[in-house]
């Protein structure tokens, strides 16, 4: 298992695949090859990109640039520029305008093969791809700030606050905590600034949802973060932004414009005295710095590492002020609570977790990409009807939700609802949504060992059980691949992952051996298999596979 | 204050509400391990040694910064919390160098007692997974040793928050994250004073003085050399601890004792020198007072302030008194007036200085102070160094008698003794100056308002009909402050004390170790006995010092004062060029 640097998505929608999408999608994989760039780049095809008109087309994250109207002779010039030299090819770029506006929408990945749209339902994505993201007018005339014209006129700040509790929704970044009950602390500290920061920082390998709802739907954000002020009573908003999202912060940037122009932002918005701005920040590029409180030690312009809690942000935060710092899918979900009304919210989903969830499917799985599913989903579901099932015939092995810091679910657990309290029980996470699917073809050590390595990786080195148990725990683990490792090196693992868990200072480090924990449980079979010298597999080379060991 | 109940470990303790749990197990009679927690600091919780139960919470909580909240029920001693601490230890053991035998700290190491007391007995961890790093030896007075650092950054919060010079900061990431001088450049490379407060909170030796004990040895073994020591005025109430004695112990006259047994040839007191450089310094603030010299003036016998004011103030120099400090003073006269005194030849004389500060051993290289034409000061130890020295020598200081020290260096007054406490040069210096300027007595020699361990004291003092109003600082950070008043027009002072290290040289940086600010108070508490417990208080009564300028000096401010005991300063600018230093 790897962890890709880049996605190639090539669209897999019928009037692409009429003009030779495979052949451009195999084109791409045969020149990736070539460069041997294969453990790092993905090929991937996907549901429809949206400019038809303009297929084949390809979208290149995580930068999120477009090519359309491919013939095979561009393909080596993009793997030779793009991908090998880091050069977008200018030339090649999907323009906007060129089609016809109804599929000018922003790059994404929508599938909206009609097998899946009655699975899905679009809360957070309702405006993606189908309104011009950088015509204000097109949000406005979606219902957009509507919702804070509501709240403005006609709620009391402690009403929103209210409806947002009542709503139930929970953060969407990783932790799922109640928005309700934060912007509440926030609103009850008294305090001459605050601040509410919408975490746009986006670190998670392979997931790209907050960057589609930023190019897609940037007003929805910006009227999310002016209703959190309203509610809890600050006048500044910052959005924190993963410095590669070059096209997001543009967007965003035209966006804040647009509505200071209207007056949806700026001084007395709406006549009803309420002020409220919003700057940009891009950030410096650690997943670390998508914890909250190492992202405002960035934004303060110091070290990203987080701080000791407590104090919470939301009441010591930026600068010391009272902060509220949300995700940027929880703010989507903001206007339309307002506008629809908490019971509204609360009919989609699960009674302890509704709404929507918009998960990222990764790994080996057909239809790779985003969808927006209610909560509670079943993972077989998503692997097997929107996902279409893994590819190459392979078996499927196991599912690691909520991206890198999740835990392993084997297939007994193929028919857990997906939301944030169940996957907690089941020692795995639901995170911000990341979905990776593991066919049968791979070691689970392996695996484990690629996890490991980014956690050594992206450790802030602030804490001694982070900063010296990951790289323990990959050292034990590379040990159990080379069949050296023994069993009280497996119980010392055991210990060291637990110890981590229970001490690290951040979600980090605490989350770190989630995917090592679960494993433990679930292929103890496996893991007992290496410490016997074989690799069933047959992916650890040191080791013999089962049917030589036989 | 709001009192909340909780339960450590069975008993019900109340405390008041926002206490750590580790306040609140301590009260239980529980000490609960801790690492890099110091007790004078923002807490970081990074070691996670400190770890707790509480019962409710999904995690285990760092004692150090967990409040507690009523009704809260803590275990300090389950299986699971025994397991967390004795790992998360392991770890960092794991990848520090197991050379206890040859280490600076051996017996004196926070990490080391840890690993008794938790229980460490094997190591299951085998392999370094961190990569090794040479030591730093590049400044005149420290040694940084990131080998042995467990990155507890004790020593960034005091080098950041006390003393405001940012010197050195976390660098790197993850395994390899390491504490680095801005750009991982050599410690002399940057704006570091070297003040040595980094070396005295480190819990083991990954920065500690540069050793001057071995130079001494040979020096006292030399039948060639004629060892003449010194000792601070801050010396005396503090070797004791490094002997296990309760801080706060006036030891003077064991102090001379043990210098005797170890071989030196005179044992005399920097005292002296302080009260002579009260003397110089009392009439230059007369003098710029009287003549419109530049003001405020700023006291100039701390060697970090002076490198602080040098790298951060530049602009500022002139406002520092240009008397050098009493270790130097003393050297100069060591080496010219005592050599003739005595008819030793200068070159055979060897002066050895101990020292509550290690940026002492910076000042005495620096290439101004060789008055006599060789070095004033060959040797600087701190006081740890002498512990060091003493043990090895296996005197043992609790059971020494009393002696006296030597003349002519070694008659002194209570105003030099109480150099070694903040506010104590400028509580001389208005002894002196009110007698000199008013030719009257004092009524009360005691100056309350500029004693104490407060970063910034202020006084306003009548020398009838002039009024002078004076500050005091202690630590760099207040220092900075008072600086910063300065440069926006806002100081109306006319006479300034500033020392570099917290609680003035009582909280050096070459002080026994711990130090902390309630030893401080204790350490000063203990100078101002010995203060009052001497007939003389104010430097002109000193009689040595008036044969001094009889014999040798003529007057105060006078050529010969100028030629030994006065110095110059040099701009060094916040990013020194490599080769200053
Ligand atoms: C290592 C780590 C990385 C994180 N990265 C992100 C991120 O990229 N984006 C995000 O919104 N939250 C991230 N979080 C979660 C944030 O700390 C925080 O909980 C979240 O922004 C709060 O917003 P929410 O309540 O709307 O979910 C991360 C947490 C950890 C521990
Ligand atoms: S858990 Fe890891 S990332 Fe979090 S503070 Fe500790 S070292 Fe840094
Ligand atoms: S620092 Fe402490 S633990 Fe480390 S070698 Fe020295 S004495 Fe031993
Ligand atoms: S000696 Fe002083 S200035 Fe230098 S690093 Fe240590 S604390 Fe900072
Ligand atoms: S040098 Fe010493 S005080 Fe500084 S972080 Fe390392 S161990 Fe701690
Ligand atoms: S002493 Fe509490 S975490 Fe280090």
């Amino acid at each position: 298992m790897a962890i890709y640097r880049s996605h190639v998505l090539v669209c897999g929608g019928t009037p692409c695949l009429l003009k030779g999408a495979r052949t451009i999608r195999d084109l791409f994989q045969q020149e990736i090859d070539r460069y041997q760039m294969t453990d790092e780049i993905r090929v991937v095809e996907t549901g429809c990109l949206g400019p038809c008109d303009e297929g084949p087309v390809v979208i290149i994250y995580p930068e999120g640039v477009m090519y359309s109207r491919l013939q095979p002779a561009d393909v080596p010039k993009i793997v030779e520029n793009h991908l090998y030299k880091g050069r977008v090819v200018e030339e090649l770029i999907y323009k906007e305008g060129k089609a016809g506006r109804e599929q000018s929408g922003p790059p994404g990945v929508t599938l909206e093969g009609e097998k899946y749209l009655d699975r899905q339902k679009r809360v957070v994505l309702r405006n993606c791809g189908r309104i011009n993201p950088d015509s204000i007018e097109e949000y406005i005339a979606n219902h957009g700030y509507k919702a804070l014209g509501k709240a403005l006129t006609e709620l009391r700040p402690e009403e929103v606050v209210q409806m947002v509790i009542d709503s139930k929704l929970q953060g969407r970044g990783g932790a799922g905590f109640p928005t309700g009950l934060k912007w509440s602390f926030t609103a009850k500290t008294q305090a001459d600034r605050k601040y509410i920061v919408c975490n746009a920082d986006e670190g998670e390998p392979g997931t790209f949802k907050d960057r589609l709802i930023m190019e897609g739907d940037p007003h929805s954000i910006i009227e999310g973060m002016a209703i959190a002020g309203y509610a809890v009573g600050a006048e500044e908003g910052i959005i924190y932004i993963r410095g590669e999202y070059q096209l997001s912060i543009e967007r965003m940037a035209r966006a804040i414009r647009q509505a200071n122009q209207y007056g949806l932002l700026g001084k007395d918005i709406f006549g009803s005295g309420f002020n409220f701005q919003i700057q940009i920040r891009s950030g410096a590029g650690a997943y670390i710095c998508g914890e909250e409180t190492a992202l405002l030690e960035s934004l303060e312009g110091n070290r990203g590492e987080p701080r000791v809690k407590p104090p919470y942000p939301g009441v010591a935060g930026l600068w010391g002020k009272p902060t509220v710092v949300n995700n940027v899918e929880t703010l989507a979900n903001i206007a339309p609570i307002i506008l629809n009304g908490p019971a509204w919210f609360r009919s989609i989903g699960t009674e302890s977790c509704p709404g929507t969830k918009v998960f990222t499917m990764l790994g080996d799985i057909n239809n790779q990409g985003l969808i927006e599913v209610p909560m509670g989903i079943t993972l077989r579901e998503i692997v097997y009807e929107i996902g279409g099932g893994i590819p190459g015939g392979k078996g499927f092995k196991m599912a690691q939700t909520g991206g890198t810091s999740g835990g392993c679910l084997p297939m007994e657990y193929l028919d857990l609802p997906m939301d944030y309290d169940t996957l907690a029980k089941a020692g795995s996470a639901l995170g911000s949504g990341a979905m990776l699917i593991i066919d049968d073809t791979h070691c689970i050590v392996d695996v484990l060992k690629n996890f490991m390595r980014f956690f050594c990786h992206e450790s802030c080195g602030k804490c001694t059980p982070c900063r010296e148990g990951n790289p323990r725990l990959y050292e034990i683990l590379t040990a159990l691949s080379a069949g050296t490792a023994t069993q009280a090196q497996i119980q010392l693992m055991k210990d060291l992952a637990r110890t981590m868990q229970l001490t690290a200072l951040c979600g980090l480090g605490q989350s770190a051996p989630n995917s090592l924990m679960t494993c433990l449980r679930f292929y103890a079979d496996e893991i007992a298999e290496h410490l016997n010298g074989e690799c069933p597999t047959g992916v650890c080379k040191s080791l013999a596979t089962k049917s030589e060991a036989v | 204050m709001e009192m909340v109940k909780v339960t450590v470990d069975g008993q019900t303790v109340e405390v008041p509400n926002g206490s750590t749990i580790l306040a609140a197990a301590k009260k239980a009679g529980i000490k609960i391990p801790t690492l890099c927690y110091h007790e004078d600091f923002n807490v970081k919780a990074m070691c996670r040694i400190c770890v707790v139960e509480v019962v409710g919470a999904r995690t285990l909580q760092a004692a150090c910064s967990q409040p507690v909240s009523d009704g809260m029920v803590i275990i300090t001693n389950s299986p699971a919390v025994r397991q967390a601490r004795k790992i998360n230890l392991e770890l960092l053991l794991s990848n520090h160098p197991q050379d206890c035998l040859n280490c600076v700290r051996n017996q004196r190491c926070e990490l080391q007692a840890l690993a008794d007391q938790l229980g460490v007995q094997q190591q299951r961890f085998h392999t370094k997974t961190r990569p090794e790093s040479p030591k730093d030896e590049s400044t005149a007075a420290l040694v940084r040793d990131p080998d042995k650092c467990i990155l507890c950054r004790r020593c960034v919060e005091v080098c950041h928050e006390v003393q405001s010079v940012g010197a050195i900061a976390p660098g790197n990431r993850g395994i390899n994250t390491q504490i680095l001088p801005a750009g991982g450049v050599d410690l002399n490379d940057v704006a570091c004073v070297q003040c040595g407060q980094c070396s005295l909170v480190c819990p083991v030796a990954a920065i500690y003085e540069q050793d001057h004990t071995e130079r001494v040895w040979a020096a006292l073994a030399d039948p060639e050399k004629h060892v003449v020591v010194q000792t601070a005025p801050a010396i005396r109430v503090s070797i004791g601890e490094e002997f296990g004695m309760e801080p706060g112990q006036v030891t003077t006259g064991q102090l001379v004792a043990a210098l005797r047994r170890l071989g030196f040839d005179r044992v005399f007191d920097t005292d002296f020198t302080a009260d002579l450089t009260i003397i110089e310094e009392g009439h230059e603030f007369i003098d710029r007072l009287t003549n419109g010299g530049v003001l405020p003036m700023i006291t100039s016998c701390s060697p970090g302030w002076i490198k602080f004011i040098e790298h951060f103030y530049p602009e500022y120099l002139d406002h520092l008194s240009t008397c050098k400090s009493p270790q130097q003073m003393f050297g100069a006269l060591a080496k010219t007036y005592y050599a003739e005194k005595a008819g030793i030849d200068p070159k055979n004389i060897y002066v050895v200085s101990i020292m509550p500060c290690t940026a002492k051993k910076f000042e005495c290289g620096r290439p101004e102070m060789s008055a006599s034409g060789y070095p004033d000061v060959d040797a600087v130890l701190t006081t740890r160094e002498l512990g060091k020295m003493l043990r090895q020598a296996g005197i043992v200081f609790s059971e020494l008698p009393e002696e006296e020290y030597d003349d002519p260096f070694g008659i002194t007054t209570g105003a030099g003794v109480i150099f070694g406490a903040s506010g104590g040069v400028m509580e001389a210096a208005l002894r002196t100056v009110y007698e000199v300027v008013t030719k009257e007595t004092l009524p009360s020699v005691d100056f309350n308002a500029v004693r104490g361990i407060e970063g910034i004291k202020e006084a306003e003092v009548d020398l009838k009909g002039t009024k002078v109003k004076v500050a005091v600082a202690n630590g760099l950070g207040n220092a900075r402050k008072l600086m910063d008043l300065i440069k926006e027009g806002k100081a109306d002072y006319q006479f300034i004390e500033i020392m570099c290290c917290p609680g003035g040289c009582i909280g050096g940086g070459g002080q026994p170790i711990p130090t902390t600010n309630e030893i401080r108070k204790k350490r000063i508490e203990a100078i101002y006995k010995a203060d009052a417990g001497l007939p003389l208080r104010k430097s002109h009564e000193n009689p040595a010092v008036k044969t001094l300028y009889e014999e040798y000096l003529g007057k105060p401010l006078g050529e010969k004062s100028h030629q030994l005991l006065h110095t110059h300063y040099t701009k060094r600018g916040k990013y020194p060029e490599k080769s200053v230093g």
